[in-house]
């Protein structure tokens, strides 16, 4: 079958279908065997640690392991919930990300329009490389960055406060700052990143269309108005929905650099994965970091499948699976 | 693309008042974001050319007002250590970047093969991992219980070699290349991995290099497994991790440059942080205006399509 030049793709498989798998198997060795340092990988890094998760039911001791600690049910979710902890995180883990991602999505869309309206190549190339650069560094640099600015005794903001006869502020120990702070420097770290998608859907739009539109006489914000914002309309449910997928999943890296230990922010800033860390790597608490870290993963799993199954409605191409 | 579209629309239609608004707020807009988005690096930049006394005094200023140097001798003043922090790194990040894209790629090619009975099974045993994880616990007791890789570099190169997403993404990329390359091979008497090696690879070059920048980055700003895995046992650091460590614990600073015959008070502690991070992350900068392009091919080839 091989042999036969003309045979397409489809032909291929409906031969191969009435093979046994272990026929098949054999015909594409060699293929699978090219799959298999990525399946190894995955089985040893994804696949093992799944039972672990039952570290969540244990009252874990490190020198006993985990077949050898003690069951005790639900124990540890129970004292997550009486202490009120797990909705804190909860609240602080999904707040954040919604307005990561809507106010993220309106800039990125902000700037992809501007960006189109620039004629300068050189200017676009300089100013694009600019906002990029914030998404190319370490959560580290991030962390000193904000340092940078904000710490109360050097911080530059601070510095200008004052030389202007201000009074100096000190947002590492105001943790009602954060909640304003934090979306502030993820806009500036990912919307020149995220723009970029935006501006290729723009790119893609049938430049007849916007010519029509100005030979008809539409003005430039008739154009954004009724052209560019209504073609992007698809692309933005999409990203969105798949941004809302991943609500669970912090900005581990972000969060942990910027505010670190510092324990008075925690009611404003812990999210899940601050707190799990911490659990295991300070606390060496694995039963409670592993039970926020099962909660997260249960949630975080249906909350995909939601989404994924409203992205097929909307667009079966699009979706996951 | 847009350059075209724009610059034909242009020459046949006159501009309106409306046109010339929209235009020059966008020059304005663009201008401010992206110095926006500048102007915390060349802060840093500057912080690290300032003397200690200064920063004291007049805290972190965008122009040095005492220009100094100390904080960079104080750093190479034992230049063995930032020697082997860098060889580290560099080592780091080439062989896992070389591993991995290599791995990648040729799974990548594998599991778009149209012909390949496995490939949906094999694809939904990789994406499932990020869909389902054990979470950090168990993931943490496998590598430091049952792997043994406490202390040991390979905890932070093995993690990063690869993951379900760069799979597809590259997945993706070699997409583009026609079926009929692979089927030509075939009739030559190839098999699947020498039609890889010889015939497909030499054609991924944008994929190949869009994800090996991925990797790449991944690895030279690691700090994550750094902090999971390496305790203070191990002198030589990744970059990154130096630089965490230097700014959450002065101390290990001070350790570190104490057998430089330097009174451990006297430290520019402040300056010294910023030199570390410039010198953690210069390179990578200076490297990235030529790699610009094939992170915004990554961003728009993997955007959506997962």
């Amino acid at each position: 079958m091989a042999k036969k030049m003309t045979a397409t793709a489809p032909v291929v498989q409906r031969s191969v279908k009435k093979l046994s798998t272990w026929q098949m198997m054999k015909q594409y060795k060699i293929l699978l065997l090219m799959c298999l340092p990525a399946i190894v990988f995955f089985f040893i890094f994804s696949y093992i640690p799944l039972p672990g998760v039952y570290i969540a039911f244990t009252n874990f001791k490190y020198n006993l392991g985990i077949w050898h600690s003690q069951f005790v049910g639900f124990k540890n979710f129970e004292f997550l919930f009486r202490t009120g902890e797990i909705w804190k995180l909860t609240r602080n883990t999904v707040l954040y990300n919604l307005a990561f991602i809507l106010l993220g999505n309106l800039l990125q869309i902000f700037i992809a329009i501007l960006l189109n309206e620039i004629m300068s190549y050189g200017f676009k190339k300089i100013t694009q490389s600019m906002m990029f650069l914030p998404h190319f560094i370490s959560d580290v640099l991030v962390g000193l960055l904000v340092y940078n600015l904000f710490n109360a005794d050097y911080g530059f903001i601070n510095s200008v406060i004052r030389s202007f006869g201000g009074e100096g502020m000190n947002v590492y120990s105001n943790p009602n700052a954060w909640p304003w702070l934090l979306p502030l420097i993820n806009l500036w770290k990912s919307t020149g990143y995220g723009s970029v998608v935006y501006f290729a859907a723009i790119c893609g739009i049938d430049s007849e269309i916007v010519e029509a539109a100005k030979v008809d006489g539409a003005n430039a914000f008739q154009k954004i108005r009724y052209i560019i914002l209504p073609q992007l309309k698809g692309t933005v449910i999409i990203l969105l929905l798949f941004a809302v997928g991943g609500i669970l999943k912090g900005n581990f890296g972000m969060f942990y650099n910027i505010i670190g230990k510092n324990s008075v922010l925690y009611d404003t800033t812990d999210i899940i994965e601050t707190f799990v860390y911490r659990s295991l790597m300070t606390n060496f608490n694995f039963q409670n970091a592993s039970a926020v870290g099962l909660y997260q993963s249960i949630f975080g799993f249906v909350i995909v499948m939601l989404c994924n199954k409203i992205v097929k409605k909307i667009d079966p191409d699009y979706s996951l699976f | 693309m847009a350059k075209e579209n724009t610059g034909v629309k242009a020459k046949k239609i006159k501009l309106d008042a409306s046109d010339m608004i929209v235009r020059g707020f966008a020059y304005v807009f663009i201008t401010l974001f992206a110095v926006l988005c500048l102007f915390p690096f060349l802060l840093i930049v500057a912080t690290s050319f300032t003397s200690e006394a200064s920063i004291m005094k007049y805290g972190f200023q965008i122009w040095p007002r005492e220009f100094s140097l100390y904080a960079y001798q104080l750093i190479f003043k034992t230049p063995m250590v930032m020697i082997k922090t860098y060889g580290l790194t560099i080592g780091l990040t080439v062989t896992g970047t070389v591993i991995g894209l290599f791995i990648v790629a040729m799974t990548g090619y594998a599991l778009q093969r149209p012909d390949f009975p496995f490939r949906n099974g094999i694809s939904f045993y990789i994406y499932f991992t990020t869909l389902f994880s054990g979470g950090l616990v168990p993931f943490y007791l496998l590598v430091v219980k049952y792997l043994h890789l406490k202390d040991s570099y390979f905890a932070i190169l093995l993690p990063l070699l690869m993951s379900p997403w760069l799979i597809i993404l590259m997945k993706n990329f070699v997409k583009g290349i026609p079926f009929e390359i692979t089927e030509s091979g075939k009739i030559d008497g190839a098999n699947d991995f020498k039609i890889f090696t010889s015939l497909i690879l030499p054609m991924m070059t944008p994929g190949l290099a869009t994800i090996g920048l991925f990797i790449a980055l991944g690895y030279w700003n690691e700090w994550y497994y750094s902090s999971l895995f390496l305790s203070s046992k191990v002198d030589i650091r990744p970059l990154q991790y130096q630089l965490y460590r230097i700014i959450n614990e002065v101390n290990s600073l001070k350790n570190s440059v104490a057998g430089a015959n330097v009174v451990v008070t006297d430290l520019p502690d402040e300056s010294l942080k910023m030199a570390t991070a410039v010198l953690a992350t210069g390179p990578i900068i200076f490297l990235y205006p030529s790699v610009q392009k094939y992170f915004i091919s990554g961003i728009t080839v993997g955007a959506v399509k997962g």
